[in-house]
């Protein structure tokens, strides 16, 4: 039997996608649902003096209003930071009460004060403007540049500082440092971006009088977390009372994680007015409460000798956390940020320096890539300007520094198992025609546009995450994945795990995997997910670790159903167990060559005591039935890797940037499906692409969100783009037994510094910070025609 | 409140809808043709996107009562007899959707260019879809569907 993994398999979602069969959240309908309508803090920072709700209780159809005190009286736990760091100096990180509504203050615009049901969608709407709070508006902190200076925002939270980390030898720096030819500088900001997944946010709540379970139907990335979160912190119910329901997500991009306020509010309320409840959200209120992404401020320095030798690395940033920290908010800007900024090259000394501050603004969380994109374009930026400095091929000053040999032990935390960077780096010079670019540069020259190339080598650290090597840095959480193969009597499969797919192709990807291992046709598989009441436990979808984590558990238990297949194989073909041999879904004895297939296996496991059987099929020791499960928890973070290269050209005229060219080389491990693997690549590319020339989240000094439509925030659409010229290399990973690496972020931590890198190649050098908007592109192009003027 | 009847995807349908009730509301919430999205309040997004007498129309920002008497096609009805239209075929083939949110309104408006014009140039097609926005695909495979779909329509 052919295999199945590496194969261009079509989906099995598509079916129900195309013909408009998807179920997501908000196509949910309980009979007597009441609507919930959130009312948002108008200030960016307001003392909440008090809220009135009588003019809204009296509103036609109104069902209910609640407010932050009668969520505190019901001692309801609110929002919660998912990670310890602790400072430089060993102090705790200082994380502020994060209430479900707020009370007191508010503290970004948007944050939930109260909450009104109603019969209707318009009642409610009515219901809410009739909603009074009394504020007292204080004087809002936006900018994280300034935040350690102003006033803090939060009791007990000195300077506004989250925590002062550091990570990596200042000392062995200062040395390295102190023997350089040459130290490049950059000075980046690394631009806040709103994730956008397409649909909004949404929750439908039902609560059931008689059992007492509140059944939540959310977008979420990971139901079981949520559960988990809302129990154990929220106290809003016990888990085995409270089921989550993560249906047909679509998109999450890292803003899907967290369990929000409305989730909180809704399944609270639920159990309180004894009605179901929807809310789906605005386009604009996912503006203003989706958890934002990036938004660092950096200062980094790279130590060279002439000769383009990499000596020591300085990484000084401010993280924006928003107002306040969320589950991957702590997270993201340190162990996901500064160990892979040194990049995929060999640094003898390096630190990186992280202080994360309280803005009022909307929290910042993971978004695809989560620290590795900001890391990576920390250090490709003081690569491509090294190279100019110093007068050397941007590609050879990469190659100069790549590692020799694998396992690559990096310069902070990270031992990489393999990888060829070397081999990744040629391909792509090769795909891309490297060597013809000057050729290209003089036509586009000839035209009056002005053309440049960028390049970037990266690795990123996914697989989220192995518990030991995560509690061994002090985080306090690791992340295993949980999965159950569950045969029916007649031979169908049922595969469950603890991943959530919301665009990832679940479905199809881990069918591919169990099909292989079990010698079944994928048809006869279900990939299942996304209900608290179906799986175990799971950890979600994050940080690349589906297939990497998820997918290594469904093996396990794939390999466990065969074991015991054989087990019960060898008892009714009266061989002994290793006289058995699987192979293409068949029990084989090798010297009689009898055998059964795994179908008959299941069934017999299910009715062992057959009537023509003389014998129970099921060994001493052996339980009845065929499911078995396995919880994988890897020993390392898998490290995808690649080069990409782009080439723009710009109208000095318009400022106008056209993405010309753009190849990607990556290296993923082994591929289960390269079709999908493909889509994702071209997806994170495109976000990428965003982040670099478009997408930028606006607020001003009063923290107003200046952005918070698609018709100001930029949202990339299809004539943006070029066609993506993709190509793989592989190198197996060695932490796990099908070698896989991970894809999901790799195309938008690669591309805003290749395209980055090649805009600002092509305006001779000149600094210019993310988004390369044509306004910024224009005043540039005016410098650089001044400037050329002048060297004539 | 103001009686409407259309034909939605064949079937003929007479109710009264308030006069401000759009028609994406109309359709998700009064006929539960769920497949019309609405992913954004500013007629960005095109996860709306229906036929009204064949031509693409954003649902939401088209009120209900404005289209009286009209054929209107969601994307539920696309399929004839547990066939899937060509531009459905191609999607499917060339992974031209991951999550699935912005797919009923794309696949609606990339039929809708093909009517209008046999075989678009790559240009044209992603100028087409501009009006439609994805977070997933990066449009790549979307612009191969849309071609492949191309050569059999």
């Amino acid at each position: 039997m052919a295999s199945l993994v590496g194969s261009r398999v079509e989906r099995k979602e598509d079916g129900r996608f195309l013909q408009g069969k998807g179920r997501y959240t908000a196509d949910i309908n309980i009979a007597n649902q009441t609507y919930a309508i959130f009312v948002r803090s108008p200030h960016a920072r307001a003392k909440i003096k008090g809220v009135d709700t009588s003019k809204a209780l009296k509103s036609s159809g109104v069902v209910g209003v609640l407010t932050g005190k009668e969520i505190a009286e019901d001692k309801i736990g609110g929002l919660i930071a998912g990670w310890a760091i602790r400072s430089e100096d060993g102090s705790e990180m200082k994380v502020p009460a994060n209430p479900p509504l707020a009370k007191d203050v508010a503290n970004f615009v948007g944050e939930p004060i109260a909450v009104v049901f109603a019969e209707t969608l318009d009642e409610a709407k009515e219901g809410a403007e009739k909603v009074k709070v009394d504020y007292k508006i204080l004087k809002a902190v936006v900018d994280p540049s300034d935040a350690m200076k102003s006033e803090a925002i939060h009791d007990g939270v000195d300077k506004n500082l989250c925590y002062d980390w550091l990570l990596g030898d200042r000392k062995a720096v200062d040395e390295a440092f102190a023997k350089a030819d040459k130290i490049i500088k950059v000075d980046l900001i690394n631009n806040r971006l709103v994730p956008n997944a397409m649909e909004p946010r949404a929750c439908v709540v039902d609560y059931n009088t008689a059992s007492e379970e509140i059944t939540l139907y959310t977008t979420s990335q990971n139901p079981h977390l949520s559960r988990l979160v809302m129990s154990a912190f929220g106290g809003v119910a016990p888990e085995n009372k409270l089921r989550v329901v993560a249906p047909d997500v679509g998109g999450g991009f890292g803003s899907k994680i967290n369990v929000y306020n409305e989730e909180i509010v809704c399944s609270w309320a639920s159990k309180k007015i004894e009605r179901p409840i929807k809310w789906v959200a605005e386009r604009t209120e996912s503006f203003l409460t989706d958890t934002h992404g990036r938004d660092h401020v950096t200062h980094a320095e790279l130590a060279v000798s002439n000769d383009g030798k990499f000596l020591g690395f300085k990484n000084e940033t401010i993280a924006n956390l928003g107002a306040y920290a969320r589950v991957f908010g702590t997270v993201t800007p340190t162990y996901l940020f500064g160990p892979c900024a040194t990049g995929v090259y060999t640094i003898p000394a390096a630190y990186s320096n992280v202080k994360a501050v309280y803005t009022n603004t909307a929290p910042v969380d993971a978004y695809r890539g989560a620290g590795r994109p900001e890391a990576t374009y920390t250090i490709e930026r003081l690569v491509e300007k090294a190279a100019m400095e110093l007068g050397i091929d941007k590609t050879e000053i990469r190659m100069k520094n790549f590692p020799s040999e694998f396992p690559f032990k990096q310069t902070l935390v990270h031992t990489v198992d393999s990888g060829d960077y070397v081999a990744g780096l040629e391909k792509a010079k090769q795909m891309a025609d490297y060597s013809g670019f000057e050729a290209r540069r003089k036509k586009s020259e000839a035209s009056g546009k002005l053309r440049g190339i960028g390049v970037s080598s990266y690795f990123e650290a996914c697989g989220i995450a192995p518990s030991a090597a995560v509690m061994s840095l002090g985080c306090g959480v690791g992340l295993w994945e949980s999965a159950e193969v569950r045969f029916n009597p007649t031979g169908q499969i049922s595969v469950f795990t603890g991943a959530h797919s919301h665009g990832q192709s679940h479905d199809t990807t881990f069918a591919q995997i169990a099909a292989d291992e079990l010698g079944v046709p994928m048809e006869n598989i279900d990939v299942v997910h996304g209900d608290t009441d179906k799986g175990t436990f799971g950890m979600g979808t994050y940080g690349s670790r589906s297939l990497t984590v998820g997918g290594i558990a469904i093996v396990n238990a794939c390999k466990k159903i065969v074991a015991k297949g054989k087990r019960v194989a060898a008892k009714m073909l009266e061989v002994n167990e290793d006289e058995i041999e699987f192979k293409d879904g068949e029990f084989v004895a090798l010297k009689s060559n009898k055998k059964k297939t795994i179908g008959e296996i299941a069934f017999a496991c299910y009715l062992p005591g057959q009537r023509d059987e003389m014998k129970s099929p099921i060994p001493e020791g052996d339980e009845p039935g065929l499911i078995e499960s396995s919880f994988f928890d890897p020993a390392n973070f898998s490290f995808p890797a690649g080069s990409h290269i782009c080439e723009v050209e710009i109208d000095p005229d318009t400022g106008n940037v056209k993405v010309e060219k753009y190849t990607a080389v990556d290296d993923f491990g082994r591929i289960v499906n390269p079709m999908i693997v493909e889509g994702q690549v071209h997806g994170g590319i495109a976000q990428g692409i965003g982040q670099a020339l478009h997408e930028n989240t606006q607020y001003d000094e009063t923290g107003q969100l200046m952005t918070a439509s698609y018709m100001d925030y930029t949202m990339p659409r299809a004539d943006n783009f070029p066609e993506f010229n993709l190509g793989f290399t592989c190198t197996h990973a060695t932490s796990n037994p099908l070698g896989v690496k991970g894809c999901g972020e790799a195309g938008a931590i690669a591309s805003p510094p290749t395209v980055m890198n090649a805009v600002i190649d092509a305006l001779g050098g000149q600094e210019i910070s993310m988004p390369a908007t044509a306004e910024k592109v224009w005043k540039a192009c005016k410098t650089l025609k001044k400037s050329n003027a002048k060297a004539a | 409140m103001t009686k409407i009847t259309l034909e939605v995807n064949g079937k003929k349908v007479s109710k009264d809808v308030a006069d401000h009730t759009l028609l994406s509301v109309f359709l998700r919430d009064n006929l539960n043709l769920t497949g019309t999205h609405v992913g954004c309040d500013t007629s960005q997004c095109g996860a709306c996107v229906v036929h009204v007498n064949g031509k693409s129309i954003k649902s939401c920002s088209t009120l209900a009562a404005d289209i009286d008497g009209s054929k209107v096609t969601t994307i539920e009805g696309l399929a004839k007899d547990g066939k899937l239209h060509p531009m459905q075929e191609a999607f499917k083939k060339t992974h031209g959707l991951q999550c699935g949110f912005c797919t009923p309104g794309m696949v609606m408006s990339a039929v809708d260019l093909l009517q209008t014009k046999k075989n678009p140039s790559e240009q044209e097609i992603r100028e087409w879809l501009e009006g439609n926005i994805c977070r997933c695909t990066g449009y790549q495979n979307i612009v191969a569907a849309v071609k492949e779909a191309s050569t059999k329509m």
